[in-house]
C-alpha cells in the first residue's frame, strides 16, 4: 500500500502492527483456525477427546438419522420463518406508528426496546412463568369462566416452539423497530409531500415507495434476525430445557449437548459444521447484494 | 413498580391529549386527524402494555408470598408485600449443593464483566485506530476476516477455544472467560472504532504527525480525549452483552465461577425441591437489573450503540 517503499518493510508502522497482534491472532487462530479445526475433526470419530481418526461422513450420516437433530432443524425452520416475518412486520409497523410525529415518542420507544436489554435467560424464565398453565394465562382465562380454555404451549409438544417464539419476539422486536425507525427517518420529507400532492394513500406510499427505498435497512434487519435465529440457545434452555421430551430442541443446543454432556465430540463438530453451512447459505446472497449495491454507487 | 406507574400515567396523559383534540368539531379537518390519533395512541398503548406486562408480572410475583401465588392470579397486585423472596434469592437460594444464593453469581459476573469490558475496548479501540490511520499491509485482510468471523456461529469455535484455553492453563477460570469475551467482542467493537476514527479529520492527524507525535502519542493525547462518547457506546454494548451472556459462561467456567445468568438458570430450573415462584422471579429481576439500569441510564446512547451494531459491513 505505501507507494514509497523503504528497505525495512517489516518494521514500518511497527507500533500499529504490535497493537494489532490481538486482532491478527483472533482472526487467524480463532476464526480461521478454529473453524477449520472443527470442520476437519467433524470427519473423525472423536468421542471424549478429539482424535484424528478419520471415518469419512459417518458423523454426518448419524447426524441426519438422529431424530433429535431432525426435530431441532424443524424447530429452527418454524421458529426462523415466523421470527423473520413477524419481526419485520411488527418492527416496521411499530416504527411507522412512532414516526407519525407523536407525543411521548421517547417513552414508547423506551418501552418497546427495554426487553432487548434483558438476557435470553431472563426472557425465557419470565415467559415460562407467564405461560405456566397452572398459574399463568391459561388459569386466568379459566378463572374468568371459560373452563375449557387451553393454552399451555410449553407443555404441548406440538406448539412448544410457538411458546418460545412469543418470548423471542418480545425480546428482540424492539431492536428491529429501532433500526426501521432510523430507516424511516432517513426518507426525505419531500417524498412524502410529493406522494401527498399526487393523492397517493398513505399505505400505498409505504408499500410502494418507502419500503422499496428502505431496502438496505431491510437487508440489515434480515441479517441481524437470521444470525440471531441460528444462535438461539439460551432462550430454549431457560424456557423449556428442550422439552417436553425433545420437542423444542434447537441445533445450537444439539451441539452443546453432544460436546459437553454426551461426550460425543464428533457429533457436535458435524452438527456445528452444518450450522456454519446454514449461515453461509444466508450470508453469501446478502454479501453479494451488498457488494453489488456498492458497485453500482461507484 | 414506580416505572410501570409512571408509564401508565403518560399513557393516560396521551389518551387525554387525544381526547382533548376531539373537542373542536365542525368542518375543520381536525376531526379526521383526531380519529387517527385515537387509533394511533390506542394501538401504541395496547402494545406498550403488552411489552410491560412481563416486567410487571415479574415484580408483582417477586413480592408475593407463596400461599398468595397459589391462590391468586399472576396479574393481581400483591395483597401483602414481602421482600423475603428477594433476600432468599440473593442469599440462600440453592443450586445443587451451594446454598448461598445469587450473590456468588453476581460477584462472579462483576469480576467477569469489568475486566472483559476494559480489555475488549482497549484492544478494539487500538485495532480501530490502527485500521483508520496506520494501515499496514494486510491490515484490511485481517479486518475482513474479523467481520466475516462475526457471522460464524459460536458453536463452531467453542471446542477449539476449549483446547486453546486448556493449553494456556486458564480453562475454567475467570481469566479464560475474560479472554473469550474479548475475542468475541472484537469484531463489532473494532468496526465501531474504525468507523469512528475514520471520521476524524485527516488534517488533525497530519498536524500531530508533523509535530512529531507517534502512534501511541496520537492515540492517547488526541484520539482518546476526543472520542469519549464512542467509548461510552462501546461500554454499553459490552456491559449488557457480557452480563447477559450464557453460552460462554456455561462452557468456559466451573460451578464455582459460574456467572449470574448460568446460576439463575440453575436456581430456577432445578428439578429438586418445591418450586418457589416468588424466589425465582426475584432472582430473575435481580439478574436483569444491571442491564436494565444501564439501559434506562444510557437512554439515547443505547440506541446509538444498537445503530452502530446494526450497520455491519
Amino acid at each position: 500500500m505505501p507507494a514509497h517503499a523503504r528497505p525495512n518493510q517489516l518494521f514500518r508502522n511497527l507500533s500499529a502492527k504490535i497493537a494489532s497482534i490481538p486482532m491478527i491472532l483472533t482472526a487467524l487462530v480463532v476464526f480461521v483456525g478454529g473453524t477449520g479445526w472443527t470442520i476437519v475433526y467433524s470427519f473423525t470419530n472423536s468421542k471424549l477427546l478429539p482424535r484424528l481418526n478419520f471415518v469419512g461422513l459417518d458423523q454426518y450420516d448419524r447426524l441426519w438419522s438422529t431424530s433429535k437433530w431432525i426435530i431441532s432443524l424443524q424447530n429452527l425452520l418454524i421458529y426462523g420463518v415466523c421470527m423473520l416475518v413477524l419481526s419485520l412486520v411488527i418492527g416496521f409497523v411499530l416504527a411507522a406508528l412512532l414516526d407519525q410525529k407523536i407525543r411521548f415518542e421517547n417513552t414508547f420507544r423506551t418501552i418497546f426496546l427495554y426487553p432487548f436489554a434483558l438476557s435470553f435467560i431472563v426472557t425465557g424464565l419470565v415467559w415460562q412463568w407467564i405461560l405456566n398453565p397452572d398459574f399463568g394465562i391459561q388459569s386466568i382465562v379459566r378463572g374468568l369462566g371459560w373452563e375449557s380454555f387451553n393454552f399451555d404451549p410449553l407443555y404441548n409438544a406440538d406448539i412448544v416452539i410457538f411458546g418460545i417464539l412469543i418470548a423471542g419476539l418480545w425480546q428482540s422486536s424492539g431492536l428491529i423497530m429501532c433500526i426501521m425507525l432510523a430507516g424511516l427517518r432517513g426518507i426525505d420529507e419531500e417524498i412524502w409531500k410529493a406522494a401527498r400532492i399526487d393523492g397517493i394513500p398513505t399505505w400505498k406510499t409505504y408499500l410502494f415507495i418507502v419500503i422499496p427505498m428502505m431496502r438496505p435497512v431491510f437487508i440489515t434487519a434480515l441479517v441481524l434476525i437470521s444470525t440471531g435465529i441460528v444462535r438461539v440457545y439460551d432462550l430454549v434452555v431457560a424456557q423449556t430445557g428442550g422439552g417436553p421430551g425433545i420437542a423444542s430442541e434447537v441445533p445450537a443446543k444439539y451441539v452443546y449437548d453432544s460436546m459437553f454432556l454426551a461426550q460425543n465430540l464428533g457429533q457436535g463438530f458435524a452438527a456445528s459444521t452444518m450450522m456454519l453451512l446454514a449461515v453461509i447459505i444466508v450470508i453469501v446472497p446478502w454479501a453479494y447484494l451488498e457488494f453489488g449495491g456498492r458497485k453500482r454507487h461507484g | 413498580m414506580a416505572d410501570t406507574g409512571a408509564i401508565n400515567d403518560t399513557g393516560i396523559a396521551a389518551e387525554a391529549a387525544s381526547e382533548a383534540m376531539v373537542g373542536p368539531r365542525g368542518a375543520r379537518p381536525r376531526r379526521m386527524l383526531s380519529r387517527r390519533n385515537i387509533f394511533l395512541y390506542g394501538t401504541l398503548i395496547v402494545v406498550a402494555v403488552y411489552y410491560l406486562l412481563p416486567l410487571y408480572v415479574m415484580i408483582v410475583t417477586s413480592v408475593k408470598g407463596m400461599p398468595e401465588i397459589r391462590m391468586g392470579n399472576i396479574f393481581a397486585p400483591p395483597v401483602e408485600i414481602t421482600f423475603e423472596p428477594w433476600v432468599k434469592a440473593w442469599a440462600t437460594a440453592c443450586t445443587g449443593l451451594n446454598c448461598d444464593g445469587l450473590s456468588r453469581g453476581f460477584w462472579n459476573s462483576v469480576r467477569i464483566t469489568i475486566p472483559s469490558v476494559l480489555l475488549s475496548i482497549a484492544i478494539a479501540s487500538l485495532n480501530g485506530y490502527a485500521l483508520a490511520h496506520w494501515r499496514f499491509k494486510g491490515a484490511n485482510t485481517f479486518f475482513t476476516i474479523l467481520i466475516v468471523g462475526a457471522f460464524i456461529p459460536y458453536q463452531v469455535m467453542l471446542y477449539p477455544l476449549v483446547i486453546i484455553l486448556r493449553e494456556m492453563g486458564i480453562y475454567g477460570t475467570l481469566t479464560g472467560l475474560v479472554l473469550v469475551h474479548t475475542i468475541f467482542g472484537m469484531p463489532i467493537l473494532t468496526l465501531l472504532f474504525r468507523n469512528y476514527f475514520t471520521s476524524v479529520p485527516e488534517e488533525l492527524f497530519k498536524a500531530a504527525r508533523v509535530d512529531g507525535a507517534g502512534f501511541w502519542a496520537i492515540y492517547f493525547k488526541i484520539m482518546l480525549p476526543m472520542s469519549l462518547p464512542i467509548f461510552v457506546v462501546a461500554m454499553i454494548i459490552q456491559v449488557t452483552g457480557i452480563w447477559n451472556d450464557f453460552l460462554f459462561g456455561v462452557v468456559y467456567t466451573k460451578p464455582d465461577t459460574y456467572p449470574m445468568t448460568v446460576q439463575l438458570n440453575n436456581i430456577v430450573n432445578s428439578v429438586q425441591g418445591v418450586k418457589e415462584y416468588n424466589v425465582n422471579m426475584a432472582a430473575t429481576i435481580i439478574t436483569g437489573l444491571v442491564p436494565l439500569i444501564v439501559y434506562f441510564a444510557s437512554g439515547k446512547l443505547f440506541v446509538r450503540g444498537i445503530a452502530a451494531g446494526a450497520v455491519k459491513g
